[in-house]
């Protein structure tokens, strides 16, 4: 593969395609994210959208994108991928139109899609070695409908369904590797607070033909209760504590992009979130906080130095 | 044309060759999985150009119909009973896109209990859904149904997803003669898929589906589908006269068979009315003016002409082959809102729930019908809604509960 025309920060687009004064709320992770893979990636595409925050992205008549949107529903926007594509494949073998009009299929979901309601049609498509681009912005819960709990949620945060002193009894689901183990075309972690990691891995995917997915984590600053300022700085502490490794499955195998040194203690990023105040508040909660440390800890332990 | 022996599947699958249809998205359910076994063989003969794709659920099915057909393609897709409960969500969703695309629908009962045998209640789930409905009674009608409902979906002034029923293993397995259209000819009828400048395309942004807010936008939206429904009444009989023209054979809005001089109607859908037109003929040798409505068009709805038909009869049985779950027969309820306030309608419209889960419903029955309905008409009393359910049926089945009782007991008094 070539080599990547994103080296520094200035090399990064500023075509903004994605039109300002959309409904998400301020300083949304996802929207952040979002911004800067579309500008990358381009408007030929059609977003295939599954019910979620960035529905309201498109309030009739009225639209964000200067591509094509089709809001399908929560639990089958790959099945509408699969659509799109497969008609575009036939307009195309059939010249009904020509190959310049051609467009990339993107399905886009929050994690409550991704990982619970639709994984049954992600994993249909990927059998079926679907092309298509999937972006799923994980804000770690059931964002629009007030942040409940999902499957992506992380162990001991509270949420609108997990109010309790412990929080979120589960374990967020690892959904990097329920995809890898089906070995699809690309799949790759980024946030948008790493500009040029997320604009490095939207190029290659680009570049990619089949079964593709961007897991974008998505600071919510409305679910997670943080100053919207903050966004960025939640997004660097993400990835320093080692909560979010920026990594990707390529050619077969998996590469973290960056393996902090020194990792930061998780409570850094942790104690900055309202989700997550009752591991401090009134007394820390230290059984909690070490059992999230150890599992950051487990992971680091079993990836490999580059 | 030619003429063969063909079951209400084939008969179904020729329709969508026949339509020159793109793209089939399809999902295994008894008993519609003929039809798309018999169409991934022309695909992969290479008799139809195009392509199936097998999805991993009806939800997702239907999903993929309505995108497909939103990027711009004709697209055939088919299923039952608990197929079409699991796509419900889409069924809404797509119809709300105003994409056409024709689903045939082989119905069958639906669980609980698990059955395998028809009934009309899987179709009738999808009445409000903004699908038209197309009802036949025999495997020709079924191929030309989905030859018209083509045209029906794609008119300009309808634009609406269509589902053309046939009833499980009575027309889906039953082989009849049917003629089957020269190709050429029954693609000049269907024509050329018109997306009507819709479809996605590189440099021509477009967004479908998107959200509203508030109930404003929302109402104009859906008043615009209920319109186009009523506009699909219109184009529909244009549509109908035109397939006459081209093949010699009429599929009204309704079936009326020897309503003009009667005094009663059985009305009733889908293949059972066969029967009903058997009944009527052994019933007019008898002298009992009877006749027969059947609805072809169930959504939208000909409200008219069941008006005129009805006119003047003495008494009518509508015979349904579903339940409503606490209210009773679906087609009962239709019938009446259609009739009621109307002046010279019958004062006697009686219900009966038959056949359901594939239940047979006998000559003598129907007899029995039109016996009741004579006896109302003296009484001026309209009768107690019924299930058709006999004596017989009832000490069988008890007979059967009986007997498992029996050998339970018996097995555990067996030494171990
Ligand atoms: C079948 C169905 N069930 C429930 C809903 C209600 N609903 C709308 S958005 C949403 C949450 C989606 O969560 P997620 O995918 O994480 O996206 P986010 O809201 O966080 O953007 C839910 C449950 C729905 N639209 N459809
Ligand atoms: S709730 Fe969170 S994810 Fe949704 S728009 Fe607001 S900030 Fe973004």
């Amino acid at each position: 593969m070539s080599e990547t025309i994103y080296r520094r920060m200035k090399d990064l687009p500023s075509t903004h395609l994605l039109g300002a004064g959309t409904a998400a709320c301020a300083g949304c992770g996802g929207m952040q994210a979002l911004h800067q893979i579309y500008d990358v990636f381009g408007d030929k595409t059609v977003f295939i959208n599954a019910a979620g925050c960035m529905t309201l992205l498109s309030v009739y008549p009225f639209t964000p994108f200067s591509g094509s949107w089709l809001y399908s529903a929560m639990g089958s926007a790959p099945a509408g991928a699969q659509g799109v594509r497969d008609a575009l494949d036939i307009l195309l073998a059939k010249q009904r139109i020509p190959a310049e009009e051609d467009l990339s299929a993107v399905v886009l979901t929050g994690d409550g899609s991704a990982y619970g309601m639709g994984v049954s049609a992600t994993s249909g498509a990927i059998d079926r070695n679907l092309d298509f681009l999937y972006i799923c912005y994980d804000n770690e819960g059931y964002g629009n409908t007030g942040q409940q709990f999902s499957s992506a949620t992380p162990h001991g945060a509270k949420t609108a369904t997990s109010e309790g002193a412990a929080g979120y009894p589960g374990f967020k689901k690892d959904l990097f590797s329920l995809w890898v183990a089906n070995k699809p075309a690309y799949v790759a972690t980024v946030i948008g607070s790493e500009p040029l990691d997320l604009a490095r891995k939207v190029e290659k995917a680009k570049q990619i033909k089949g079964p593709r997915l961007l897991l974008a984590l998505a600071p919510c600053p409305t679910g997670w209760g943080f100053d919207p300022a903050d966004s960025s700085a939640i997004g660097h502490l993400a990835v320093k504590t080692g909560i979010w490794p920026l990594k990707e499955y390529v050619d077969g195998r998996v590469v973290h992009n960056k393996i902090p040194r020194e990792r930061l203690p998780v409570e850094d990023y942790l104690q900055k979130q309202q989700r997550f105040a009752h591991l401090f508040r009134p007394q820390r909660n230290e059984a909690l906080l070490q059992e999230i440390q150890n599992r950051v800890d487990d992971y680091w332990d079993k990836v490999e130095p580059e | 044309m030619t003429r063969q022996l063909m079951t209400g599947n084939a008969a179904a699958a020729w329709g969508a060759r026949l339509a020159a249809v793109d793209y089939v998205p399809a999902f295994p359910i008894t008993p519609q999985t003929e039809i798309i076994e018999t169409l991934a063989a022309w695909f992969d003969d290479g008799s139809m150009q195009g392509r199936m794709t097998v999805l991993e659920s009806e939800h997702s099915m239907v999903t993929a119909a309505g995108a497909a057909a939103a990027t711009g393609v004709r697209v055939f897709t088919a299923t039952s009973s608990q197929g079409l409960l699991h796509a419900m969500e889409m069924i809404y969703t797509v119809a709300g896109w105003r994409v056409p695309f024709v689903l045939v629908n082989v119905s069958r009962g639906l669980s609980a209990p698990i059955t395998l045998e028809p009934d009309h209640n899987d179709v009738l789930a999808a009445r409000d859904s903004g699908f038209l409905q197309l009802h036949c009674s025999t495997c020709q009608e079924v191929l030309d149904s989905v030859l018209i409902a083509y045209r029906l979906a794609e008119h300009s002034q309808v634009r609406l997803p269509i589902i053309v029923n046939q009833d499980g293993f009575y027309l889906s397995f039953t082989r009849e003669p049917v003629q089957l259209p020269d190709p050429k000819q029954a693609r000049a009828f269907v024509g050329d898929f018109d997306m009507g400048g819709l479809g996605f395309r590189a440099g021509m942004p477009e967004s479908q589906a998107v959200a509203v807010l508030g109930g404003s936008p929302y109402s104009y939206f859906r008043y615009e589908c209920h319109l186009a429904m009523q506009q699909a009444l219109n184009a529909y009989d244009e549509i109908a006269g035109e397939f006459e023209q081209r093949f010699g054979r009429y599929h009204g809005v309704v079936e009326a068979f020897l309503t003009d001089n009667a005094d009663y109607l059985f009305v009733m859908m889908g293949c059972f009315a066969t029967k009903a037109k058997h009944a009527v003929l052994q019933l007019r040798k008898a002298g009992v003016k009877i006749g027969l409505l059947r609805p072809r068009l169930f959504r939208p709805l000909p409200e008219w002409r069941i008006r005129d038909i009805c006119r003047g009869k003495k008494a009518v049985a509508v015979i349904d082959q579903n339940l409503s779950l606490g209210k009773g027969g679906v087609l009962h309820a239709e019938l009446t809102s259609v009739l009621y306030g109307q002046s010279d309608m019958p004062a006697i419209v009686a219900s009966f729930i038959g056949g359901l889960g594939g239940r047979d419903i006998s000559q003598e029955e129907f007899f029995h019908i039109a016996e009741i309905l004579q006896d109302a008409a003296i009484s001026g009393q309209t009768p107690a809604p019924r299930l058709l359910y006999t004596q017989t049926e009832f000490r069988e089945f008890k007979k059967l509960q009986a007997i498992a009782v029996y050998e339970r007991h018996e097995s555990k008094e067996q030494p171990t």
